[in-house]
């Protein structure tokens, strides 16, 4: 067990894959010579080589077509999108290839890919470069979605990434990067789809992932000052969506508030809350409560883009709206 | 190529035409859904073109995919099952017309969106060279793909990895109701090579030999290592771009013009002239040919639809 960050839990993962199986390799812009935009593949390209790391053209339709097909041929690639916001440019290839192939050919493509997108708002990156969009990717069958909220699980999700024989969107969240946490040394592998429960509590359940995680346990570190014992549920993945730690929770606590940093509307709380709602309307106490970004393109000015985004005093405002509504 | 070669290239070329006179019959009787795209016309073009692959040179094309999917080694069989939708199709009847394939004949689909397909080919490409193995891939498109992104992204991708493809242009004149000199720049095809300086020849889709030869002598060119080059084959669809085309975009007269040069037509000549073989013989291809579509006909009805709970199986490998 050691005590590193995000950025280097995910390093490690990767390293670690090809280091085990020839058939992982990197594609993506900067993945190479410059050693990753973020630094996360840095010293790959000196110790792996250019042919299993590979720098491509600014071209993510070719990025994501590209590991498709070698996929196809029974590599394990890991595509890079600089930033998910780029994931748009290759939509056709995540959502309409990708996702499908291997249903509409009756089990006969199969696709073990991954594919790393670095997302998040509150970097000043204006409206275009700042979006958390991926309840979009979560939307789609064939298609699994992970956005792991601390070190550990970004260690172990990647792992288990990289060696599923399905599709994977990794989502990563550029604030986290230098968050520290405990990570097991060695193989460890936390399997896609099975939500967890990081923080125990009594009275209330807290929904949450990503980035939204480490807003949600500050929230909760001070709400307990007051009194309130805060559940916190973290989804880890949000396709499968595993429902049965927040029922769990729920049926105990008999309120939720779900946490997301993406657009409220059609999102990741909605979709948790209607699911409350089907698997234990009688359990609840209160209605509901959706945190989430603001309904706006996030703006340059910081102190704008700040207020659109969700904070501890918000998720602490949530809470004690639904325990005291 | 001997005899029985000519004779094999022949029947699967009449075979391909006798198929899809069949599918769009069973089209208008309401067995096949969804949009039906037929080969009719182009037969020469991927029949020439396979008939010099080795068996692991990979073919993808797009969704005009059914003489393809034949030239590959499918059955007529397992290709009309798919189009009636059936459990005994290629893809279990749950991909259609457009979504034929199969992979353990090197043959990576039928794909229905316009180029997508083409930066997929960049990574088979990719996985053979980066496994060493000394295949290569055939990626087949339209004319009308050549003016979307994904095409550039892919063939310029293709050449700065020297990756192992011949792109491969099927020029039919029409994307869609669109005349090539209405929607590309250029409309010699093969000069879009250029700007990727990627070698690229043109080449008469109407003649099966013409086809053959530069194909055999392209492919052995990038199997040895010259990096991606691009032909472009001139054809012509006789029928519509789908069932439901009413055709205001061409005149009759070309369309007679072009089905004067059947490629069928062209090769049956082609095989009296040089005395490869008799009239007869080839009359007796054209009956054999008819007898593997009525079988192919008679197999698909009676196949039964896939079970209810093929719904949800291989939405992913690990459940």
């Amino acid at each position: 067990m050691a005590r590193i960050t995000m950025r280097e839990a995910i390093s490690q993962a990767l390293w670690e894959e090809m280091e085990k199986d020839p058939k992982v390799f990197i594609l993506g812009e900067e993945v190479g010579v410059w050693g990753g935009t973020y630094a996360v593949t840095k010293g790959f390209y000196d110790h792996f080589g250019g042919d299993r790391v590979r720098d491509t053209p600014i071209a993510e339709t070719a990025i994501i077509g590209g590991a498709i097909g070698a996929a196809l041929t029974g590599l394990r690639p890991v595509a890079e999108l600089m930033t998910i916001n780029f994931a748009f440019s290759a939509f056709d290839h995540i959502v309409n290839q990708a996702a499908k192939m291997h249903y509409m050919f009756n089990g006969q493509m199969v696709l073990p890919m991954v594919i790393r997108a670095v997302g998040g708002g509150g970097r000043q990156l204006g409206a275009t470069h700042s979006q958390t969009p991926d309840a979009i990717f979560a939307h789609f069958p064939g298609l699994k979605v992970v956005a792991p909220g601390t070190p550990a699980d970004a260690k172990g999700l990647l792992k288990a990434a990289i060696r599923s024989d399905d599709p994977v969107m990794f989502i990563e969240h550029a604030t986290l990067y230098q968050m520290r946490g405990e990570v097991p040394d060695g193989d460890y592998v936390v399997p896609i789809g099975k939500s967890t429960v990081q923080r125990p509590g009594r009275d209330i359940t807290l929904v949450t992932y990503s980035k939204m995680l480490e807003v949600s346990l500050k929230a909760a570190d001070q709400l307990a000052k007051d009194g309130i014992d805060v559940e916190i549920v973290d989804l880890r993945s949000l396709r499968p969506l595993d429902m049965d730690p927040v029922v769990e929770s729920f049926k105990k606590t008999n309120r939720a508030v779900i946490v997301e940093e993406g657009w409220k509307s059609y999102g990741v709380g909605s979709e948790v809350a209607a699911r409350l709602y089907e698997q234990a309307f009688d359990y609840a106490d209160a209605p509901i409560k959706r945190i989430a970004q603001t309904e706006v393109p996030l703006p340059y000015n910081r102190a704008l883009e700040q207020s659109a985004l969700p904070n501890v005093d918000t998720v602490i405002a949530g809470v004690k709206e639904v325990l005291n509504g | 190529m001997d005899k029985s070669e000519h004779l094999k290239l022949y029947q699967e070329m009449v075979v391909i035409r006798r198929l899809e006179e069949k599918s769009a019959e069973l089209y208008q009787q309401g067995k096949i859904g969804g949009f039906l795209h037929l080969y009719i016309g182009q037969e020469a073009v991927s029949t020439g073109l396979i008939s010099v692959r080795r068996p692991e040179d990979r073919v993808i094309t797009a969704y005009r995919d059914h003489g393809v999917a034949i030239n590959c080694g499918l059955s007529a069989r397992e290709v009309l099952a798919e189009l009636l939708g059936k459990a005994t199709g290629c893809s279990g009847g749950k991909g259609g017309s457009m979504h034929l394939a199969d992979v353990n004949k090197n043959f990576w689909g039928g794909h229905a969106i316009v180029g997508a397909h083409l930066p997929i080919a960049t990574g088979l490409a990719l996985g053979d060279q980066y496994s060493g193995n000394k295949a290569v891939t055939l990626c087949m498109f339209g004319d009308g793909a050549t003016n979307i992104g994904y095409f550039h992204e892919a063939i310029n991708m293709s050449k700065v990895w020297n990756l192992p493809v011949l792109w491969v242009c099927e020029n039919n004149q029409y994307g869609m109701g669109t005349a090539v000199d209405r929607a590309s720049a250029v409309s010699e095809i093969s000069q879009k090579a250029s700007g990727y300086g990627m070698p690229a020849e043109r080449v008469d889709g109407m003649d099966l030999m013409a086809v053959r030869a530069k194909a055999a002598e392209m492919i052995e060119k990038i199997r040895s290592g010259s990096g991606p080059m691009m032909l472009e084959i001139l054809t012509y669809r006789f029928r519509g771009h789908s069932m439901g085309d009413p055709e205001r975009y061409r005149k009759a007269d070309e369309v007679h013009h072009w089905q004067e040069n059947d490629p069928i037509g062209i090769y049956r000549k082609y095989i009296l002239d040089q005395g490869i073989a008799t009239s007869a013989e080839l009359d007796f291809q054209d009956d054999e040919a008819e007898a593997v579509v009525a079988d192919a006909v008679a197999f698909a009805e009676a196949s039964p639809d896939p079970a209810p709970e093929e719904l949800y199986t291989h939405v992913y490998v690990e459940e």
